[in-house]
Protein backbone atom coordinates (compact mmCIF):
# COMPACT_ATOMS: atom_id res chain seq x y z
CA UNK A 1 0.00 0.00 0.00
CA UNK A 2 1.15 3.55 -0.51
CA UNK A 3 1.98 5.13 2.05
CA UNK A 4 1.36 8.51 1.18
CA UNK A 5 -2.41 8.02 0.81
CA UNK A 6 -2.80 5.50 3.72
CA UNK A 7 -5.48 8.14 5.73
CA UNK A 8 -3.92 10.09 9.07
CA UNK A 9 -5.04 9.30 12.51
CA UNK A 10 -7.57 11.90 13.71
CA UNK A 11 -5.18 14.57 14.91
CA UNK A 12 -7.01 16.25 18.27
CA UNK A 13 -6.33 19.83 17.19
CA UNK A 14 -8.84 19.02 14.43
CA UNK A 15 -11.25 16.63 16.09
CA UNK A 16 -15.01 18.67 16.57
CA UNK A 17 -15.09 18.80 20.13
CA UNK A 18 -18.28 16.26 21.34
CA UNK A 19 -20.20 16.26 24.55
CA UNK A 20 -18.98 12.54 24.46
CA UNK A 21 -15.21 13.24 24.65
CA UNK A 22 -15.38 15.79 27.11
CA UNK A 23 -17.44 13.76 29.67
CA UNK A 24 -14.73 10.90 28.84
CA UNK A 25 -11.86 13.33 29.43
CA UNK A 26 -13.16 14.93 32.13
CA UNK A 27 -14.19 11.48 34.21
CA UNK A 28 -10.58 11.03 34.30
CA UNK A 29 -9.64 14.81 35.14
CA UNK A 30 -12.30 14.65 38.03
CA UNK A 31 -10.74 11.17 39.19
CA UNK A 32 -7.24 12.02 39.11
CA UNK A 33 -8.29 15.64 41.21
CA UNK A 34 -10.45 13.60 43.85
CA UNK A 35 -7.27 11.19 44.26
CA UNK A 36 -5.28 14.06 45.49
CA UNK A 37 -8.31 15.58 47.28
CA UNK A 38 -8.01 12.33 49.51
CA UNK A 39 -5.43 14.24 51.27
CA UNK A 40 -7.43 16.71 52.39
CA UNK A 41 -10.03 13.75 54.35
CA UNK A 42 -7.03 12.20 55.76
CA UNK A 43 -5.90 15.63 57.32
CA UNK A 44 -9.46 15.91 58.71
CA UNK A 45 -9.46 12.70 59.95
CA UNK A 46 -6.06 12.70 61.60
CA UNK A 47 -6.85 15.98 62.93
CA UNK A 48 -10.20 15.60 64.60
CA UNK A 49 -8.26 12.23 65.80
CA UNK A 50 -5.60 14.70 67.26
CA UNK A 51 -7.79 16.95 69.40
CA UNK A 52 -9.78 20.15 69.79
CA UNK A 53 -6.73 22.43 68.85
CA UNK A 54 -5.46 20.97 66.05
CA UNK A 55 -8.80 20.45 64.22
CA UNK A 56 -9.40 23.99 64.58
CA UNK A 57 -6.32 24.63 63.17
CA UNK A 58 -6.64 22.35 60.01
CA UNK A 59 -11.04 24.30 59.84
CA UNK A 60 -8.66 27.86 59.82
CA UNK A 61 -6.34 26.17 57.30
CA UNK A 62 -9.20 25.44 55.14
CA UNK A 63 -11.03 28.46 55.48
CA UNK A 64 -8.27 30.33 53.56
CA UNK A 65 -9.87 31.78 50.70
CA UNK A 66 -7.74 29.53 48.18
CA UNK A 67 -9.00 26.40 49.76
CA UNK A 68 -12.32 27.50 49.40
CA UNK A 69 -12.31 27.99 46.04
CA UNK A 70 -10.62 24.93 45.55
CA UNK A 71 -13.08 23.30 47.40
CA UNK A 72 -15.56 24.37 45.36
CA UNK A 73 -13.82 22.85 42.38
CA UNK A 74 -13.20 19.32 44.26
CA UNK A 75 -17.20 19.51 45.38
CA UNK A 76 -17.74 19.96 41.59
CA UNK A 77 -15.09 17.13 40.63
CA UNK A 78 -16.86 14.68 43.39
CA UNK A 79 -20.65 15.52 41.63
CA UNK A 80 -19.40 15.19 38.41
CA UNK A 81 -17.35 11.87 39.02
CA UNK A 82 -20.76 10.41 41.14
CA UNK A 83 -22.86 11.43 38.24
CA UNK A 84 -20.93 10.07 35.57
CA UNK A 85 -20.32 7.41 37.09
CA UNK A 86 -23.28 6.47 37.57
CA UNK A 87 -23.50 6.33 33.73
CA UNK A 88 -20.83 4.16 32.86
CA UNK A 89 -22.57 1.72 35.47
CA UNK A 90 -25.39 1.94 33.34
CA UNK A 91 -23.82 1.74 30.34
CA UNK A 92 -21.85 -1.29 31.66
CA UNK A 93 -25.54 -2.72 31.65
CA UNK A 94 -26.09 -2.03 27.63
CA UNK A 95 -28.09 0.95 28.44
CA UNK A 96 -28.29 4.20 27.12
CA UNK A 97 -26.05 3.52 23.86
CA UNK A 98 -28.34 4.91 20.99
CA UNK A 99 -26.57 7.98 19.52
CA UNK A 100 -29.39 10.79 20.71
CA UNK A 101 -29.20 9.07 24.18
CA UNK A 102 -25.57 9.23 24.38
CA UNK A 103 -25.71 12.49 24.25
CA UNK A 104 -28.41 13.44 25.83
CA UNK A 105 -27.64 12.02 28.94
CA UNK A 106 -23.56 13.43 28.85
CA UNK A 107 -25.37 17.02 28.65
CA UNK A 108 -27.45 15.53 31.66
CA UNK A 109 -24.48 14.49 33.85
CA UNK A 110 -23.08 18.10 32.82
CA UNK A 111 -25.81 19.92 34.25
CA UNK A 112 -26.47 17.78 37.08
CA UNK A 113 -22.97 18.01 38.38
CA UNK A 114 -23.12 21.72 38.13
CA UNK A 115 -26.45 21.64 39.79
CA UNK A 116 -25.45 19.80 42.69
CA UNK A 117 -22.48 21.61 43.20
CA UNK A 118 -24.59 24.57 43.33
CA UNK A 119 -26.79 23.72 45.61
CA UNK A 120 -24.19 22.29 48.18
CA UNK A 121 -22.62 26.09 48.51
CA UNK A 122 -25.65 27.68 48.63
CA UNK A 123 -26.82 25.63 51.79
CA UNK A 124 -22.93 26.05 53.07
CA UNK A 125 -23.24 29.84 52.37
CA UNK A 126 -27.08 29.68 53.55
CA UNK A 127 -26.29 28.10 56.49
CA UNK A 128 -24.00 30.80 57.96
CA UNK A 129 -21.16 31.64 56.02
CA UNK A 130 -18.00 29.49 54.70
CA UNK A 131 -16.17 27.32 57.16
CA UNK B 1 6.05 -30.39 24.94
CA UNK B 2 6.69 -28.32 27.48
CA UNK B 3 3.77 -27.66 29.24
CA UNK B 4 1.05 -30.38 29.39
CA UNK B 5 -1.76 -27.50 30.41
CA UNK B 6 -4.54 -26.87 27.69
CA UNK B 7 -4.56 -23.60 26.00
CA UNK B 8 -7.36 -23.07 26.96
CA UNK B 9 -6.89 -23.51 31.10
CA UNK B 10 -4.09 -20.72 30.09
CA UNK B 11 -6.22 -18.63 28.45
CA UNK B 12 -9.50 -18.75 30.43
CA UNK B 13 -10.50 -15.85 32.49
CA UNK B 14 -7.13 -14.03 31.71
CA UNK B 15 -7.18 -11.83 27.81
CA UNK B 16 -5.05 -9.02 27.11
CA UNK B 17 -5.26 -7.44 30.10
CA UNK B 18 -3.58 -10.60 31.88
CA UNK B 19 -5.65 -10.54 34.75
CA UNK B 20 -9.23 -10.81 32.99
CA UNK B 21 -12.44 -9.47 34.20
CA UNK B 22 -10.59 -8.86 37.89
CA UNK B 23 -9.74 -5.21 37.59
CA UNK B 24 -13.16 -4.22 35.64
CA UNK B 25 -15.12 -5.75 38.23
CA UNK B 26 -13.34 -4.38 41.58
CA UNK B 27 -13.71 -0.95 39.77
CA UNK B 28 -17.54 -1.55 39.26
CA UNK B 29 -18.08 -2.81 42.57
CA UNK B 30 -16.07 -0.44 44.90
CA UNK B 31 -18.00 2.12 42.59
CA UNK B 32 -21.29 1.01 43.69
CA UNK B 33 -20.50 1.09 47.33
CA UNK B 34 -18.82 4.84 46.86
CA UNK B 35 -22.13 5.71 45.23
CA UNK B 36 -24.00 5.20 48.74
CA UNK B 37 -21.38 6.01 51.02
CA UNK B 38 -20.32 8.51 49.50
CA UNK B 39 -23.40 10.53 49.24
CA UNK B 40 -23.46 9.74 53.02
CA UNK B 41 -20.64 11.28 53.41
CA UNK B 42 -21.01 14.56 52.00
CA UNK B 43 -24.27 14.62 53.96
CA UNK B 44 -22.21 13.83 57.30
CA UNK B 45 -19.75 16.87 56.58
CA UNK B 46 -22.79 19.28 55.45
CA UNK B 47 -24.83 18.50 58.59
CA UNK B 48 -21.31 18.84 60.61
CA UNK B 49 -19.71 21.64 58.98
CA UNK B 50 -20.80 24.02 61.46
CA UNK B 51 -20.89 22.08 64.68
CA UNK B 52 -17.06 22.51 65.22
CA UNK B 53 -14.65 19.89 66.70
CA UNK B 54 -17.87 18.73 69.20
CA UNK B 55 -20.23 17.89 67.08
CA UNK B 56 -17.75 15.82 64.13
CA UNK B 57 -15.94 14.11 67.20
CA UNK B 58 -19.52 13.03 68.52
CA UNK B 59 -20.56 12.01 65.31
CA UNK B 60 -17.94 9.65 64.14
CA UNK B 61 -17.53 8.34 67.48
CA UNK B 62 -20.68 7.03 67.04
CA UNK B 63 -20.76 2.88 66.26
CA UNK B 64 -22.74 3.40 62.82
CA UNK B 65 -20.88 6.19 61.46
CA UNK B 66 -17.30 5.25 62.62
CA UNK B 67 -18.80 1.93 60.45
CA UNK B 68 -19.65 3.78 57.40
CA UNK B 69 -16.75 5.82 57.47
CA UNK B 70 -14.18 3.16 57.62
CA UNK B 71 -15.98 1.21 54.86
CA UNK B 72 -15.82 4.69 53.14
CA UNK B 73 -12.12 4.87 53.24
CA UNK B 74 -11.85 1.15 52.32
CA UNK B 75 -13.78 1.58 49.53
CA UNK B 76 -12.38 5.04 48.33
CA UNK B 77 -8.55 4.27 48.46
CA UNK B 78 -9.09 0.83 46.64
CA UNK B 79 -11.35 2.66 43.90
CA UNK B 80 -8.57 5.06 43.96
CA UNK B 81 -6.13 3.00 43.16
CA UNK B 82 -7.82 0.75 40.69
CA UNK B 83 -8.52 3.95 38.77
CA UNK B 84 -4.95 5.93 39.24
CA UNK B 85 -3.35 2.24 38.14
CA UNK B 86 -5.67 2.36 34.41
CA UNK B 87 -4.39 6.16 34.09
CA UNK B 88 -0.49 5.02 34.64
CA UNK B 89 -0.89 2.15 32.36
CA UNK B 90 -2.51 3.84 29.63
CA UNK B 91 -0.09 7.43 29.47
CA UNK B 92 3.23 6.09 31.03
CA UNK B 93 5.29 4.13 28.47
CA UNK B 94 8.51 3.74 30.07
CA UNK B 95 8.45 0.21 31.89
CA UNK B 96 10.46 0.37 35.39
CA UNK B 97 8.62 4.58 35.38
CA UNK B 98 5.28 2.78 35.28
CA UNK B 99 6.07 -0.13 37.83
CA UNK B 100 7.73 2.36 40.24
CA UNK B 101 4.50 4.63 39.98
CA UNK B 102 2.28 1.64 40.26
CA UNK B 103 4.21 0.35 43.09
CA UNK B 104 3.99 3.70 44.83
CA UNK B 105 0.40 4.42 44.19
CA UNK B 106 -0.35 1.18 46.08
CA UNK B 107 1.99 2.30 48.75
CA UNK B 108 0.12 5.71 49.28
CA UNK B 109 -3.09 3.87 49.07
CA UNK B 110 -2.31 1.45 51.66
CA UNK B 111 -0.69 3.20 54.22
CA UNK B 112 -3.22 6.77 53.42
CA UNK B 113 -6.49 4.02 54.30
CA UNK B 114 -4.76 2.30 57.13
CA UNK B 115 -3.81 5.76 58.79
CA UNK B 116 -7.45 7.31 58.01
CA UNK B 117 -8.94 4.16 59.53
CA UNK B 118 -6.76 4.18 62.47
CA UNK B 119 -8.10 8.14 63.31
CA UNK B 120 -11.64 6.60 62.73
CA UNK B 121 -10.75 3.81 65.45
CA UNK B 122 -9.07 6.19 67.94
CA UNK B 123 -12.17 8.74 67.79
CA UNK B 124 -14.62 5.86 67.95
CA UNK B 125 -13.02 4.03 70.67
CA UNK B 126 -12.32 7.13 73.21
CA UNK B 127 -8.45 7.06 72.24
Amino acid sequence: MDQRTRPLSPHLQIYRWQVQMVTSILHRATGIALAIGTLLLLGGLLSLAAGRDVFDGYCAFLSDPLLQLLLVGWTWAFAYHLCNGVRHLLQDAGLGFAKPVLVRNGWIVVALSLLVTLAVWAYLLGVGGAA
Amino acid sequence: MSDLRNPLQRARGLGSAKDGVQHWWRQRVTAAALLVLGIWFVLLVLSLLHGGYAAAHAALAHPLNAALMIAFLIALFWHMQLGVQVVIEDYVHTRWVELTLQILVRFFAVLAALLAIIAVLRIALGG
